[in-house]
């Protein structure tokens, strides 16, 4: 396992990879919202409006799947110490905000014709603002420190601590009364949404899923260039530094 | 005990002492945690008159009236062994109407009727277009709401 988590190892690999995935997210993206938007029937009872489902239950499985991957990388990092776990968490977090933002921005657009409100404070709709302002909160506190390594380690118990929160978003609607509607996939005794509606919905979850580790891809190599672009900054200004102390002559030896 | 090993104890022991307290505190709130009360609820549990809170439940058939002003209708809510009778003056959701799923906001008056303020369709957890839903219904395979929507999971 150590052997994938080499940064000069995961900057090889992911280069090799992220062309091929980037396309596959491209190819379906498309397909998705095709089938979503122009090939699946109308609800019975939403009519038309059923579409939005086909992007607000993806992006509420990412919020939970995201935050998931957030907790896994942040409690590696926070046992084995290991650099790359440290910033693959970082990098997750506002890819998963984002994610819960769309959820509940769709949610709300639903909410409003269907329900005929745009937000209620039930068990559903208030855990996943909880998971919202979590996901803020650990943006906030990693980097809220001078120290990026206790940043890191501060954000990763906020990350760990929230994870109570995951099975509560997913039951909330089996333990108390909601207004939100109970799981109509993931359930007891098969889903309860046809397959011409249930097709797309999972092309759509698939692509989510794809575009998210594609874009956190993207995100982590560029930390590490980063982080490699301080570091030699940092060495050069030692060597800067160094050069000032003993009296040599700075001009012209500053490393570009 | 290597001090990894002991980090990745701490983790554990943290998480599962977490999720004990969490579980504890839900459980003691859980009956400040509901959205609504069932129409049995209002007949089992202490439900306070002349407080702001919600009932949910299906509308009951043929119970929605309209009286003469044209803007307030009168229906009753059931769960299936207990109903009560909801006076509403305003806009209705779209999906309103009779055996659909419905949450209410007002006070529970101490005749034991509900005057809502507000009224909000509660939505199921099934997805079909509208020919499988009439092919369901003519073959008599169509299975309604459970009461209180959630209410199936739970028990």
């Amino acid at each position: 396992m150590n052997r994938f988590a080499n940064p000069t190892r995961f900057m090889r690999i992911s280069a090799a990879v992220l062309p091929a995935i980037g396309w596959l997210t491209a190819l379906l993206l498309v397909v998705g919202l095709v089938l979503a938007l122009f090939v699946a029937p109308p609800d019975y009872q939403q009519g038309e409006s059923v579409r939005i489902m086909f992007i607000h239950v993806p992006a509420a499985w990412m919020a939970l799947f995201v935050y998931a991957n957030l907790a896994l990388a942040s409690a590696a990092g926070l046992i084995w110490r290991h650099p790359l776990a440290e910033i693959a968490a970082q990098e997750a977090a506002p890819l998963g905000a984002a994610f819960t933002l769309v959820c509940l921005v769709t949610g709300s657009l639903w909410g409003q014709p269907m329900w005929g409100t745009w937000w209620v404070w039930d068990a559903r709709l208030t855990s996943v603002l909880v998971m919202f302002f979590l996901y803020l909160g650990y943006i906030a506190l990693v980097h809220a420190f001078d120290d990026p390594t206790r940043g890191a380690r501060a954000g990763a118990i906020l990350a760990m601590v929230g994870v109570v929160n995951l099975p509560i978003i997913k039951f909330s609607v089996d333990w108390w009364n909601t207004l939100h509607q109970p799981a109509s996939v993931f359930r007891l005794g098969g889903p309860t949404i046809v397959l011409s509606m249930l097709l797309p919905l999972l092309v759509m979850a698939i692509a989510f899923t794809i575009l998210f580790f594609w874009l956190w891809l993207v995100r982590i190599r560029s930390a590490i260039v980063a982080r490699k672009l301080r570091s030699l900054r940092l060495a050069g200004a030692d060597d800067f530094a160094q050069l000032d102390a003993s009296g040599g002559k700075p001009a012209g030896s500053y490393p570009s | 005990m290597t001090r990894k090993r002991r980090r990745l104890t701490a983790v554990l022991a943290g998480l599962a002492t977490l999720g004990l307290a969490t579980f504890l505190v839900l459980t003691a709130f859980s009956d400040n945690l509901v959205f609504f009360y069932s129409p049995s609820d209002l007949k089992t549990k202490h439900v306070p008159f002349e407080r702001q809170l919600r009932i949910g439940g299906l509308v009951e058939e043929h119970s929605v009236k309209r009286e003469a002003d044209g803007k307030t209708i009168d229906f009753r809510v059931t769960d299936g062994s207990n109903t009560v009778a909801v006076t509403f003056t305003g806009g209705l959701p779209d999906l309103f109407r009779e055996g659909q799923g419905v949450v209410a906001e007002g006070v529970l008056r101490r005749d034991g009727s509900f005057l809502a303020s507000n009224v909000l369709a509660k939505h199921d957890e099934k997805y079909m277009p509208p020919e499988v839903a009439d092919a369901l219904k003519r073959s008599g395979h169509w299975q309604e709401t459970s009461a209180s929507g959630n209410a199936e999971a739970r028990k």
